[in-house]
């Protein structure tokens, strides 16, 4: 299972990648492995904001309804639309082609409480038992 | 239903291969089975491009033999088992006194005093009661084979040339509905041109010990054909796309049998059964509500009891809902007033917050393409 060591994650499996005070948010390989075939994405609106630890949107397998948890706080400046008629794009390519939103962070505090690489890996193998 | 540990689901005897196969199992009516492999999708289009495989042994087998089978057969089953000759199989259902579904099934004849049952997993234990508690005074013996039989589903329209190279029966004299005795890669089994899948296919019955290794031959000469294990999440999509009823969704024991749709397997004119004043009351009332196809016109994922709308108003609740692979849109059943029945109805179906316009299509969502003669 891939997981980019550039990139910090929480226990519910979204990854997010910092570039200065913005961020890019998606679901880890292990999550869309987890949830199968990916038939729908509810993305949030542009502009709104979204609370760390709070559900952002929904990811839908055709078996499962899941919540997406925000790692962190901040503005929504760019959702991903692509995923709203390809939304297997999380599934094939879950750490570029299948992100999820853009936020402009509002507290980079909220980064502190993350899982880096490492301790996701040992999270999702704990898992796997 | 009550929590299941692991500890008390049981496997089939394929339980090792879907392992191998790296198939996701799950808990379902109390077994552990693969959900998907490769994935519910790939997996869809797999049986409707080419042909899948599927562990179906968690239905049951039960047997009914002796001088009185055919009489408590038919004094068990709304269809008419006169209708059938041997070798061939009939969909049916049993109800109760009062009309509710005990469940839908097939009955196969092997000769007048010689049937078997194959019946949902959820049920078997209880339909084997059922029988039992009716057969009172019937000469004939009972048996629940469901242990020691196993069954495979071979569907989709590469079925009958991969199979055929495994068995010594000449399978295009199959014809739908049909079955043989035959011996499949040298095991003793029996085939069926039946499923579940609106494709050409066969469901496979063998003796629990053989299934493994037959399933192993069937992978091998499977490959030409690029032949793909399937799990029970494209078994529910594939047979929703067909608008077939699911147990325990669409009919239970409370559900009025004519108003899911099935009025032609129950045959009201038929020798005494189990139910049928009940169900005669139930024709000559009129159906107070009807079982419809709903297919979603904006993106979402319809599921089980999601509320569904017009104009606003409450209408019904989808009984089943799922992502169709082959329309690339969600669908879903759903009971409603005869009002709201008629194909190209527009309603809405509420998914978390939002009302999803969706419109009534008529079943199936997608043409057969079982070889009927």
């Amino acid at each position: 299972m891939e997981v980019p060591q550039d990139l910090k994650y929480t226990q519910e499996h979204e990854w997010i990648r910092v570039d200065g005070n913005k961020a890019v948010i998606g679901i880890s390989e292990f999550a869309q492995d987890q949830l199968g075939d990916i038939v729908f994405v509810e993305l949030p609106e542009v502009g709104s904001q979204i609370d760390q630890g709070s559900p952002f949107g929904v990811v839908e397998s055709v078996k499962t309804v899941s919540d997406l948890y925000a790692p962190a706080g901040g503005k929504v400046i760019s959702a991903n639309k692509d995923l709203e008629t390809n939304p297997e794009k999380i599934n094939n390519a879950p750490y570029e082609g299948g992100w999820i939103v853009e936020i402009e962070l509002s507290n980079e505090k909220d980064l502190e409480s993350l899982l880096d690489a490492d301790a996701y890996n040992e999270q999702c193998k704990n898992e796997m038992e | 239903m009550s929590p299941e540990t692991s500890s008390s689901l049981q496997t089939t005897p394929l339980i090792f291969i879907h392992k191998e196969l790296k198939g996701k199992l799950i808990p379902f009516a109390g077994w552990k089975m693969p959900i998907q492999f490769q994935g519910v999708i790939r997996e869809h289009q797999c049986v409707r491009d080419g042909v899948g495989i599927f562990d179906v042994s968690h239905m049951g087998e039960i047997e009914i033999q002796g001088p009185s089978a055919k009489s408590l057969v038919q004094k068990l089953m709304t269809n008419d088992i006169d209708s059938i000759q041997d070798n061939q199989a009939l969909y049916t259902l049993m109800c109760l006194d009062n009309g509710g579904v005990v469940d839908d099934l097939l009955v196969h004849r092997f000769s007048e005093d010689h049937y078997f049952l194959c019946v949902n997993a959820a049920n078997t234990e209880k339909d084997f009661q059922w029988i039992l508690k009716n057969a009172g005074s019937f000469d004939v013996a009972i048996c629940n084979n469901s242990q020691e039989t196993s069954q495979l589903a071979l569907q989709g329209k590469h079925s009958e040339v991969l199979l055929q190279k495994l068995c010594d029966v000449s399978l295009s004299e199959i014809r739908y509905y049909h079955f043989k005795k035959a011996k499949i890669h040298n095991f003793t089994g029996i085939i069926a041109r039946t499923g579940y899948t609106g494709e050409d296919g066969f469901e496979v019955y063998l003796r629990a010990g053989d299934a493994e290794n037959v399933f192993r031959a069937m992978l091998e000469v499977g490959k030409e054909f690029d032949l793909q294990p399937i799990g029970l999440g494209a078994r529910d999509t594939l047979r929703m796309e067909m608008g077939y009823a699911l147990y325990g969704n669409e009919i239970n024991e409370e559900s009025k049998p004519f108003e899911a749709g099935l009025g032609w397997v129950i045959k009201l004119d038929k020798q005494g059964f189990i139910g049928q004043a009940a169900l005669r009351k139930q024709k000559d009332a009129g159906n107070s509500r009807k079982l419809i196809g709903v297919r979603l016109l904006d993106r979402g994922v319809p599921r089980p009891h999601y509320r569904v709308l017009k104009n606003g108003a409450l209408v019904g609740e989808l009984t089943s809902g799922t992502f169709s692979p082959s329309l690339n849109t969600g669908i879903g059943l759903c009971y409603v007033s005869p009002e709201y029945a008629e194909p190209g109805t527009k309603l809405e179906v509420e998914i978390r917050k939002l009302s999803v316009p969706a419109e009534v299509v008529k079943l199936p969502f997608l043409p057969t393409r079982v070889k009927k003669d």
